[in-house]
């Protein structure tokens, strides 16, 4: 990475008239500054600071699709047209053929796959359930969200960049105290009418009266000439990495951008939705397997993309509820309960699928209808937490949660 | 400046059960604004920007005509807008029951169903997926999206035209109090009826009246699940369809909300107990759940599910064998307690006044909801009548939520000739899309969740875009260019601001536009008044009112 040639060479504040008082010039100088020490991060022999990677699948993937069980002896009975012929992974479980690109981040132990994953006070409304998870609060929905919780107890100094949803609006997840910056794509995060404006609009966020209005002023300036000056919205992927050419595969690949440019990005959050396969949801191939050949396809060209800095990622995938095992009138499945996750990053225990696994039998069905859930979708996110923000963050995450160590992570 | 003013209030009557006599009809009220050191310009700025969606310079010069205390009197005691009623004439959903909308803009499946599809066919069979295509392309006017367009775009026409602009802003404040959103699935059929129904016609009537309203609604028994909540051991009887739409056990949903954010608030020291009890009084209080039913959203109440037991609701006992009347008496009890009259009046004074309001203005306001039995209009008179209101720190203390900065730069700049979707986008974009907030809270009424680099960016580029003339539907008229720079900026900073803007912005924007001057060829003018409103609507200044 080259160092931007609009960064001045100079001391933080020191240069310039109007010393000790507010000043436009030694203001753009310490912007010049912060923008360099962004830029020289990556020179530097400091190591990248870990981040936390959240897909939300919405509209509730079915897990028995996406990674089917199968030694499970009762599926075939209640899977007819939707039946998908996995390819084996390990102990019984499989992945959807639709998903190979990740076989081989599977076989070498950086993808690790968990079942029978879910919320401990489900609900099967779209909408109660998103909010549930994503505010961290079993059965309540909160005004924040539980990685907003998580990051305001990181120490230091708050990067622009910390926390970037790739999505038009900020994800409950990321609401909060803690600043957050949420933007559909890195090419629309820009001031409009050109530099000219942007440097009046600098000018008149640098005088603001209101604190928070001058803060944020601050960083939405910095953050988008850093964008601009170094091209960010334009950066080839590395490793001779290709994404689909999805709104998920472009999304990808801005928070590939973000990772690179050594920004500070602690966590980022985007999503992908059409899983709510109530209607003709197809096998092997069909509506789902489309759905999924675009999530493999993209998180295998991110991890291709990431090369060595994937070691300081953690990428998983989330999704409100699984749906029902048995397959329903209209050739989909109706809203249920478990499902089944990806980790994907440094530091997993790869390579295996984690599940307590409850078994399709009838009697062992949520509700007779549902897989059940043996793992509370709470731990695995606190230990993502743990592993790229740090330990003692999943408390106020989590408020109210008792762990039971999965070791996601080893 | 000090002045009175009489008018004849309409102060309505009809409040059911105990509590202070209501005021007659026809009772003469009195707006007696308080003292203040604000120049006049200010004074009604801040006014338009509390009482209003910000400074119109049709609204202006009306203010400026009839005075500040006529204004605020015709405010509270609104006559029609045939304007914006004729204006809103031509959508088609604003009036619907709620049956009539389902009925009308029926789910996608069912209308595939009724033109005889079978959507289980729909997979391998290429013509049926044709007849999906035709049908959605055909009817596209008929999606239930559409309620939700039209309600958007309704209440986008109205707080941007209408001339009851204080109703237009307590209609937002209050259906924000009692949230319900159109996401939670039969909800969208629910919301307009709610506002229609449950909000406008009683925010200048009673508390008790709108409570009660709020709870009898369809849109409020469905999202907050007590169409679901039955006594404790009631089991349905055999052969109904699926868990799905099983009620089975008591549903806390809407007591706990019904406490916590509704009435009394979080902090008024009620229980877990409480919550509980009050959703057994609310047992039975439900609606007509068969979409195919022409009732269809009605509410009922069914014995066969109420716990008939005796309730002790936070001080409240409830005899057994109560019956409907459980409810009724729960909410009496809840509209005229004192804690329900703090936690009211500290949401409206935050709206209306600062984030953090003075202790002694929330006491005041709250005396005056309790002293008149939760007149609502008096009690946001009290609020306008306080020297709080008017004090210099209280000017520009408030930062505008989206939707408020989105309705007063229109109000700024211009008219709204159709709201189209590059104009309720940026709601979207800034986290507060209409009629869709999921949590019960509703949206957040201070700066903090509001304020961020990202939102910043949003702000700035919807201005200079609406500015430009480029949001469709919005006709932009600006006052002409001035001799000079300087002149044509007072002049557009006073139609943007309505008032003139801080030293610094002024001192801000006159440098970048000497420097944008100095750049012009000839006589081609580089400074537009439209790109100064731009960087004005983009400005710290206009983020506040």
């Amino acid at each position: 990475m080259t160092t931007p040639d609009t960064a001045p060479l100079a001391p933080i504040g020191g240069e310039g008239p109007g010393e000790g008082k507010p000043h436009l010039l030694s203001r753009r100088s310490l912007l010049g500054a912060v923008t360099l020490l962004l830029a020289s991060r990556a020179l530097a022999s400091t190591p990248s600071p870990r981040a936390l990677i959240t897909l939300f699948l919405r509209g509730g993937v079915d897990g028995l699709a996406m990674v089917p069980p199968l030694r499970d002896p009762v599926l075939p009975s209640l899977r007819g047209v939707l039946t998908v012929r996995g390819v084996p992974l390990d102990s019984g479980f499989s992945l959807h053929p639709a998903l190979s690109p990740l076989l081989p981040l599977f076989k070498s132990n950086r993808l690790a796959v968990l079942h029978a994953v879910g919320q401990t006070q489900p609900s099967r409304s779209h909408f109660d359930a998103q909010d549930f998870l994503e505010s961290g609060t079993p059965g309540q929905k909160q005004g924040d969200g539980y990685l907003n919780r998580a990051l305001r107890g990181l120490d230091g100094a708050r990067p622009p960049f910390q926390a970037v949803a790739l999505q038009s609006a900020l994800p409950t997840s990321l609401s909060g105290e803690a600043p957050a910056l949420a933007f559909p794509a890195l090419k629309d995060f820009k001031v409009a009418g050109g530099s000219a404006a942007h440097t009046t609009f600098e000018a008149l966020y640098d005088t603001a009266l209101d604190e928070a209005l001058r803060t944020s002023g601050r960083d939405a300036f910095e953050s988008t000439s850093f964008v601009r000056d170094q091209g960010l919205a334009t950066a080839q992927p590395r490793n001779g990495a290709t994404y689909p050419n999805s709104p998920l595969g472009k999304r990808l690949k801005d928070l590939a951008r973000l990772l690179h440019a050594e920004v500070g990005l602690r966590v980022g959050v985007t999503e992908a939705g059409g899983f709510d396969t109530h209607l003709a949801q197809g096998g092997d191939e069909g509506q789902l397997a489309n759905r999924l050949k675009d999530l493999g396809a993209g998180l295998a060209a991110f991890a291709q993309d990431l090369g060595p800095r994937l070691d300081d990622v953690t990428v998983l995938t989330v999704t409100e509820f699984g749906r029902t095992a048995k397959e329903n009138g209209t050739r989909g499945t109706d809203h249920g309960t478990a499902s089944a996750m990806f980790v994907l990053g440094g530091g997993v225990r790869g390579g295996r699928v984690f599940a307590d696994w409850p078994g399709l039998s009838p009697s062992s069905l949520f509700e007779g209808r549902d897989l059940a859930v043996t793992t509370d979708v709470r731990q695995v996110l606190a230990e993502a937490i743990t592993r790229a923000l740090g330990p003692g963050l999943w408390g106020a995450a989590f408020p109210g949660f008792t762990p039971k160590a999965l070791g996601l992570f080893g | 400046m000090r002045a009175a003013l009489t008018v004849a209030l309409l102060l309505s009557v009809g409040c059911a059960g105990p509590g202070p006599k209501p005021a007659a009809p026809g009772e003469e009220a009195v707006v007696r604004l308080p003292t203040t050191s604000l120049g006049e310009e200010e004074r009604v700025a801040h006014l338009l920007n509390r009482a209003a969606f910000g400074p119109s310079p049709q609204d202006v010069e009306r203010v400026q005509a009839m005075g500040v205390e006529a204004w605020l009197a015709e405010q509270l005691a609104p006559g029609v807008d045939a304007e914006v009623a004729h204006r809103l004439s031509g959508f088609k959903t604003l009036k619907l029951s709620v049956a009539d909308a389902f009925h009308a803009y029926p789910p996608v499946q069912q209308r595939l169903e009724a033109m005889g599809v079978d959507p289980t066919k729909l997979e391998g069979d290429a013509e049926a997926r044709a007849q999906l295509k035709k049908m959605i392309k055909e009817n596209k006017e008929e999606l239930p999206v559409q309620l939700l367009v039209e309600a958007t775009q309704a209440k986008l026409h109205r707080a941007v035209q209408s001339k009851r602009q204080l109703e237009e802003v307590l209609v937002d404040f209050w259906f924000n109090h009692f949230n319900v959103s159109a996401e939670k699935n039969r909800t969208r059929w629910m919301v307009t009826a709610f506002e229609r129904e449950a909000i406008r016609p009683h925010v200048f009537g009673r508390f008790r009246e709108l409570l009660g309203a709020t709870a009898k609604h369809p849109a409020m028994l469905w999202y907050l699940d007590n169409w679901m909540s039955v006594r404790d051991g009631f089991e349905p009887p055999k052969g109904l369809p699926s868990a799905e739409v099983m009620p089975r056990g008591l549903n806390e949903n809407y007591a706990r909300e019904l406490l916590e954010l509704h009435t009394l608030g979080v902090d008024a020291g009620y229980t877990q107990d409480d919550v509980r009890e009050a959703a057994r009084a609310l047992t039975g209080w439900t609606l007509e759940v068969k979409p195919k039913s022409q009732a269809f959203g009605q509410f009922l109440f069914r014995p066969r599910v109420h716990d008939a037991g005796e309730k002790h609701v936070f001080g409240l006992t409830l005899p057994a064998g109560g019956g409907q009347d459980d409810g009724e008496a729960l909410l009496d009890y809840l509209a005229r307690h004192p804690a329900t009259a703090r936690h009211v009046a500290k949401k409206l004074c935050v709206r209306f006044v600062s984030d953090s309001p003075p202790a002694a203005l929330v006491e005041k306001v709250a005396a005056e909801f309790l002293a008149t039995d939760g007149d609502l209009r008096a009690t946001v008179l009290a609020i306008f009548q306080a020297p709080e209101f008017w004090a210099p720190g209280a000017v520009g203390a408030k930062t505008k939520t989206p939707l408020e900065f989105v309705v007063s730069s229109v109000r700024a700049v211009g008219t709204l000739d159709e709201v189209q979707r590059p104009l309720a986008q940026p709601l979207e974009a800034l986290g507060q899309p209409l009629y869709r907030c999921a949590p019960p809270t509703g949206y957040a009424e201070v700066a903090g969740p509001w304020v961020s680099a990202g939102a910043l960016v949003t702000r700035i580029n919807f201005g200079l875009k609406l500015a430009s003339g480029r949001v469709p539907g919005v006709l932009v008229a600006l006052p002409p260019a001035q001799a000079s720079t300087e002149a044509t900026l007072d002049a557009v900073a006073l139609r943007v601001l309505g008032h003139a803007p801080t030293p610094a912005t002024r001192a801000s924007l006159l440098r970048a536009l000497a420097a944008r001057d100095a750049e012009a060829v000839d006589e081609v003018r580089a400074v537009t008044p439209s790109l100064i409103a731009g960087l004005l609507l983009g400005s710290p200044d206009f983020q506040k009112q």
